[in-house]
């Protein structure tokens, strides 16, 4: 089973001076348990984009399926969706509102209407594996580092066990080791879950080395949607629309340039490492 | 959904209406409600509808739009509308239930009624047309003269300026915590009141302390700018009356004439 976009279109403010039109005929199908990258530019349509994966935004044309049912029918229910479809959102103080970090991730399970002996498991569960260590269960959660926020963030979401997790820029505003701990702990969430997750950001380096599929989106459009190799294979095009493969890519596209007979297809330092040992013992 | 609300909102466009000077948009606004309590026949009333219809055209800003906005004080014009209607004493017209509608009742409810939706969309017309800079702008230059008095006229100003700019900003946090919250499972819309005042509490904390986060970050931006209020600051825009303006006094003069004239010495 799987999401189904047939010719989104999403239209912001219809019928005033300011008409954005955010997205423009979207075709996708996200099947169950993959890993995908949602990238581009700010301003590209990607946050509308997830929030029309579980109803928050009904789209002006086209139609959304999930599991076979169009969700925007009349009768379908929006917030068992939602529980199905988890979407984080880029800033966490967007939804901290508990007296205590506990408390606050066992507001998605209460809304489910789980008794509370289930709502605190899944709580407890869910923080642990987002690596929130008991200490800091029963802080208030303004009073956490940027990077624990969106820990507890995610566990939020995490609680409702959903079947399909959103992400939109889980690593914004973090700094190098905070982001990388954040995309790891994605990373191990989806190999002890086997969950489909889609993770958003303007960054290719960062999803680069993680995903299996990459969505670039342009304008409101789909430019590119391909396995991470075959999309940077596109490095001068990303280029023109402010994005850019990861910088290995670049040093072994002038590698080649130069006459080096290397692979040009490596996303991460490991695999371009790989490519050069590789031509070198060849030689 | 809360991006409905239009009422006091600025409507981005181009028309001799947004390019007037402020200080003509607030003292028409202010003569344009006068003159609708001036007025007692129903010519008074066409020739306000007219100047009224004559302004929306030249704005440019689309009915739909104001109209859209005008649905969220719906509520109040029905209760002013019925309260008028039964509690008018006069020459009953139909009776039931111990209540009764009179000829004066009928006449004073529907006058009301358009006066007040002409209040609404004359005064909307001016928030819709006009920046809210550029409206304290012309608020503090018209009540300058106060300042012989010692009132605050700069200060308040200033802080009208940030409330108006706060709002826009304030309505689209509303909304994005609505989506973070309702991504969770939470329900604003249905069960009884007592349960939906309940659920405003994950979208009330969220937004108060952003509220003050901001409010917070501002006055830090305005003191590192060694902001000190009114005294001796100049404008980098200074406010003058154009032809355009001058034009926009003399029909607002001569529609005032006409709508007391008319409206109420004569018939
Ligand atoms: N609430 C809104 N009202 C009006 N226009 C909007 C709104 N939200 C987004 N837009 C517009 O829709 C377009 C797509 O916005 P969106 O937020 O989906 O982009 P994004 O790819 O998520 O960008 P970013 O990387 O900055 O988060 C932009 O042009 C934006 O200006
Ligand atoms: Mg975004």
């Amino acid at each position: 089973m799987a999401i189904i976009l047939n010719h989104v279109g999403y239209i912001y403010e219809k019928g005033t001076a300011m008409e954005t039109c955010a997205l423009k005929d979207v075709n996708l199908v996200i099947p169950d348990g993959q890993f995908i990258g949602l990238i581009g530019h700010t301003g590209s349509g990607k946050s509308t984009l997830v929030q029309l994966l579980n109803g928050l935004e009904q789209p002006d044309s086209g139609n959304v399926y999930y599991n076979g049912e169009d969700i925007h029918e009349a009768d379908y229910d929006k917030k068992a969706l939602r529980s199905r479809v988890g979407l984080v959102f880029q800033y966490p103080e967007h939804q901290l509102f508990e007296m205590d970090v506990f408390s606050d991730v066992c507001f998605g399970p209460k809304n489910m209407g789980l008794n509370r002996k289930e709502c605190e498991l899944r709580a407890y569960t869910a923080l642990k594996q987002v690596g929130v260590e008991d200490e800091y269960f029963y802080q208030s959660p303004f009073d956490l580092s940027g990077g624990q926020k969106r820990r507890v963030a995610i566990a939020g979401v995490l609680a409702m066990k959903p079947e399909v997790l959103i992400l939109d820029e889980p690593t914004a505003g973090l700094d190098p080791r905070g982001r990388d701990d954040i995309l790891n702990l994605i990373a191990s969430i989806r190999k002890e879950t086997g969950i489909t997750i889609i993770l958003v950001s303007h960054s290719m380096e960062d999803v680069a080395r993680y995903v299996e599929r990459i969505i670039v989106m342009n304008q409101g459009e789909v430019m590119y949607d391909d396995t991470p190799a075959k999309v940077f294979a596109h490095a001068q095009e990303l280029e023109q629309v402010g994005l850019a493969a990861p910088q290995v890519t670049y040093i072994l596209k002038k590698l080649e340039k130069k006459g080096i007979p290397v692979k040009t297809d490596a996303i991460t330092v490991e695999e371009a490492r790989d490519a050069i040992l590789q031509v070198l013992r060849k030689g | 959904m809360l991006r409905e609300i239009t009422l006091g909102q600025y409507y981005q466009t181009d028309s001799v209406i947004h390019r007037l000077d402020p200080r003509v948009k607030l003292v028409a606004t202010m003569l344009f409600i006068a003159s609708l309590f001036i007025v007692d026949n129903w010519i008074g009333y066409l020739l306000g509808g007219g100047f009224l219809f004559g302004i929306i055209k030249l704005s440019k800003v689309p009915f739909r739009f104001m109209v859209k906005g005008m649905k969220s004080l719906a509520m109040l014009l029905l209760i002013a509308l019925i309260f008028n209607l039964f509690l008018t004493p006069g020459e009953p017209l139909l009776s039931f239930w111990g209540l009764s509608i009179t000829k004066e009742g009928v006449i004073q409810a529907s006058m009301m009624t358009i006066r007040l939706v002409f209040l609404i969309i004359g005064s909307s017309i001016m928030t819709l047309t006009t920046t809210p800079n550029h409206l304290t702008d012309g608020l503090e230059k018209l009540l300058s003269p106060l300042k012989i008095f010692h009132v605050p006229v700069h200060e308040t100003a200033m802080m009208m300026s940030i409330a108006l700019r706060f709002i826009p900003i304030l309505l689209e946090e509303t909304d994005k915590i609505m989506k973070a919250q309702m991504a969770r499972g939470a329900d604003f819309e249905s069960g009884s009141l007592i349960r939906k005042v309940r659920a405003m509490v994950p979208l009330l904390v969220p937004l108060f302390l952003s509220a003050f986060r901001r409010a917070n970050d501002l006055a830090m931006a305005m003191e590192a700018r060694c902001y000190r209020g009114g005294e001796h600051r100049t404008k980098m825009k200074p406010l003058v009356y154009r032809k355009e303006d001058r034009i926009a006094y003399l029909i607002l003069v001569v529609y005032l004439t006409a709508s007391i004239c008319l409206g109420r010495i004569f018939l």
